[in-house]
């Protein structure tokens, strides 16, 4: 098992380096830094000069090494656009995108696995019918669709809910909160919605096929024939059996939300990572850019590690195994 | 000697019907089919592949699968008609008063829990007793089994078990509750020959010990001649031939029974198989009008193919053919000869 934490935890630092790499190029290959950094009329001479303050005129091996001992300590330079530290600009804006990923993820985890679990044992009932009916709305309307039609209904029609923003927010160092006060919860609401109901449909989808499925083993009728409560036939031992893909699925989009926060920050003017690398794109502001990438890969490598180590909890077939038998797929 | 044979029946099949309704009609699986079970018997249930002995257990323990459903008849457990009750009445029966034990031991068993936990949650289900308690009663289950180190064993996962340990498992997992009835279907097909012997012996030598009554559905004659105090020979969901094992395995009545036992190269003894039954058993949706065994029957007169017999006294067993009856099949049938 240590065996198998030490390889995931190599193929981690493997993932982040080829991104980091990619980010690498973007300094190099898209466009020169220095004419984003400096005016039209500044001279041959003044240029040549900054080049070496910034170190862009040693080797790229070199250049890259510094890159990513830099990225590591959280040091990714001055922003082209604002001239603050990228570092801070992202730390700023990380809380609202993760609050909101945060919200959106439980809210798709707690509402799409009970739905899956009720479709699942009762597929014929006209309930599970219509869910799934409906999921498959969920599915294919794009997400600034969905977010649109919202803000249309409940801000413009109704006029019950925020459409734009976080609301008022509550400072906890450099942490800041809108679970603390109403209009940041009030805020929170169409955004999650927006951003967790792909991943929520396609949670309760996952969840009822595989419980269609689990209810069809040998083991749920021996589970029948030993005279196991309904109960604990459904959540003990079938439920527990659609863990493994249901988790791994679930970590995945738990990464996707976070990168597809871009999207929702964008119709919500949430003030967010998303809304930042947007504008950074539009701007060519190449720090910020590389920055969030880092930043993104970061978090699904984690969320990768987690869903691994839950594999082990989950099914005792994995433990005590060669970490050769833990790989999915 | 047939144990139980003067007492009241434990289990009582009345003419039970099993239907399922499909697109294009009602296909009848399991067709008028009457037995009863003595505390303590072993009955063996017989025939070919679809003759509807799985539905039948199926249909004891109430757990036929929708669309599948009892369309007649009644099952009766001492005294108490079951197959009528409400879904969580019926659970609690089973499992205690009837336990079930399947085909493939390595499916039976839930992968992600230890068979402890599986012992434990069924012992609690039915039995009053603490988690202590329980724990210790799922050891003495294991080690009557025959599982060695029952005490340590008893915290591993369905994984870590041979295909034959499994199936003592599922074995312990059916005797939680000390049941009256065991309904077993096919419980060594799954297991390698040389582990079958060892769990008919074991569920054998169980349930004398304990006094249970087994419903013992197989393909294997010989397991049922080893094991079975009556045998009951089903073709096309219907019973052909009831009695008790000697006479129907040695003595068979019913054309189709002699065909089914010829074909058992018996230990030891070369058999020339002149009795192999030629053609297959016919499909729910076409079965023959009168009796359903009379396109394969050597024996078959016009009588078989307009008048469908039921169980009647043929010698010790009882069989549903016309040979038995007093006016026999009627006029030999003009058969075009195959091959021709
Ligand atoms: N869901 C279903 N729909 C229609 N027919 C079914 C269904 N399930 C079973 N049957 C039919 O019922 C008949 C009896 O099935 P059953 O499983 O009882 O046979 P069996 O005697 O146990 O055979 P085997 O020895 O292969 O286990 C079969 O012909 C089968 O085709
Ligand atoms: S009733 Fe007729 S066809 Fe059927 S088994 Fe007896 S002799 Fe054969
Ligand atoms: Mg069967």
């Amino acid at each position: 098992m240590i065996a198998f934490i030490l390889r995931r935890l190599a193929q981690a630092v493997g993932v982040l380096l080829a991104v980091g790499f990619i980010a690498f190029s973007l300094f190099t290959y898209i466009g020169d830094p220095i004419n984003a950094m400096v005016g039209q009329d500044t001279s041959m001479e003044d240029r040549e000069e900054l080049r070496r303050k910034l170190g862009l005129d040693d080797s790229p091996p070199l250049q890259f090494a510094r890159f990513i001992g830099n990225a590591a300590s959280g040091r990714f330079g001055l922003s082209y656009r604002t001239s603050d530290p990228v570092g801070r600009l992202i730390l700023e804006r990380l809380p609202a995108t993760l609050e909101l990923s945060l919200c959106a993820a439980i809210f798709a985890v707690g509402l799409g696995v009970p739905l899956g679990v009720y479709t699942g044992l009762y597929p014929r009932h006209w309930t599970s019918r219509a869910l799934q009916a409906v999921s498959l709305i969920g599915i294919s309307l794009p997400t600034f669709l969905i977010g649109i039609m919202l803000i249309l209904f409940f801000a413009v029609i109704l006029n019950v809910l925020p459409s734009f923003g976080r609301g008022d927010t509550v400072k906890f160092g450099w942490w800041t909160s809108g679970f603390f006060t109403w209009s940041g919860l009030k805020a929170l609401i169409l955004p999650s919605i927006t951003l967790g109901l792909f991943q929520l449909t396609l949670i309760m989808r996952l969840v009822r096929s595989e419980m269609l499925e689990v209810m069809r083993t040998d083991y749920i009728k021996f589970a029948r024939a030993r005279g196991l409560s309904n109960r604990a036939i459904n959540f003990g031992h079938a439920l527990k059996n659609t863990l493994v893909p249901v988790i791994t699925i679930t970590g995945l989009q738990l990464g996707a939300i976070i990168a597809f926060a871009i999207v929702t920050e964008t119709v919500f003017a949430w003030p967010g990572m998303g809304q930042l690398f947007v504008q950074s794109v539009q701007f060519g502001d190449i720090p910020v850019m590389a920055a969030y990438l880092l930043l993104v890969s970061f978090f699904f490598v984690v969320i990768n590690m987690i869903v691994d180590l839950l594999y082990f909890v989950v099914d005792p077939r994995l433990r005590g195994m060669g970490a050769a038998a833990a790989g999915r797929h | 000697m047939i144990p139980g044979s003067n007492q009241a029946p434990l289990l009582e099949v009345r003419n039970l019907r099993v239907e399922f309704p499909t697109r294009r009609g009602t296909l009848v699986a399991v067709d008028d089919v009457s037995f009863s079970i003595s505390p303590g018997e072993v009955l063996g249930v017989v025939g070919e592949s679809g003759a509807g002995k799985s539905l039948t257990g199926a249909a004891i323990i109430g757990l036929l699968e929708p669309p599948g459903r009892i369309a007649g008849g009644e099952v009766v457990l001492e005294g108490e008609r079951i197959d009528n009750l409400p879904y969580e009445r019926m659970r609690r029966i089973r499992g205690a008063r009837i336990g079930a034990i399947f085909q493939d031991p390595l499916t039976s068993l839930n992968p992600l829990y230890s068979i402890g936990r599986q012992l434990v949650e069924t012992i609690q289900t039915h039995l009053p007793l603490s988690a202590a308690d329980a724990r210790q009663r799922a050891i003495d289950l294991l080690k009557e089994v025959g599982i060695p180190g029952a005490e340590t064993r008893v915290d591993h996962y369905p994984h870590q078990f041979s295909g034959g340990m499994r199936q003592r498992v599922v074995i312990a997992l059916a005797l939680c509750a000390n049941p009256r009835l065991i309904v077993a279907d096919e419980p060594t097909t799954a297991l390698d020959v040389s582990i079958q012997a060892q769990i008919i012996a074991l569920l054998k030598r169980l349930c004398r010990e304990h006094g249970t009554a087994v419903m013992l559905v197989t393909h294997d004659m010989g397991v049922i001649a080893e094991t079975a105090d009556r045998v009951a020979v089903m073709y096309a969901g219907r019973l052909a031939e009831i009695g008790p094992v000697r006479d129907v395995v040695k003595n068979a009545s019913h054309p189709y029974t002699r065909g089914l036992m010829g074909s058992i190269p018996s230990l030891g003894v070369r058999t020339e198989r002149l009795t192999q039954i030629d053609g297959a058993m016919p499909r729910l949706t076409a079965i023959p009008r009168g009796c359903a065994f009379n396109p394969r029957c050597p024996d078959a007169g016009q009588r078989c193919t307009a008048e469908r017999p039921d169980l009647m006294p043929a010698g010790v067993t009882r069989a549903a053919c016309w040979l038995y009856h007093s006016q026999g099949v009627g006029p030999a049938l003009a058969r075009e000869t195959a091959n021709a």
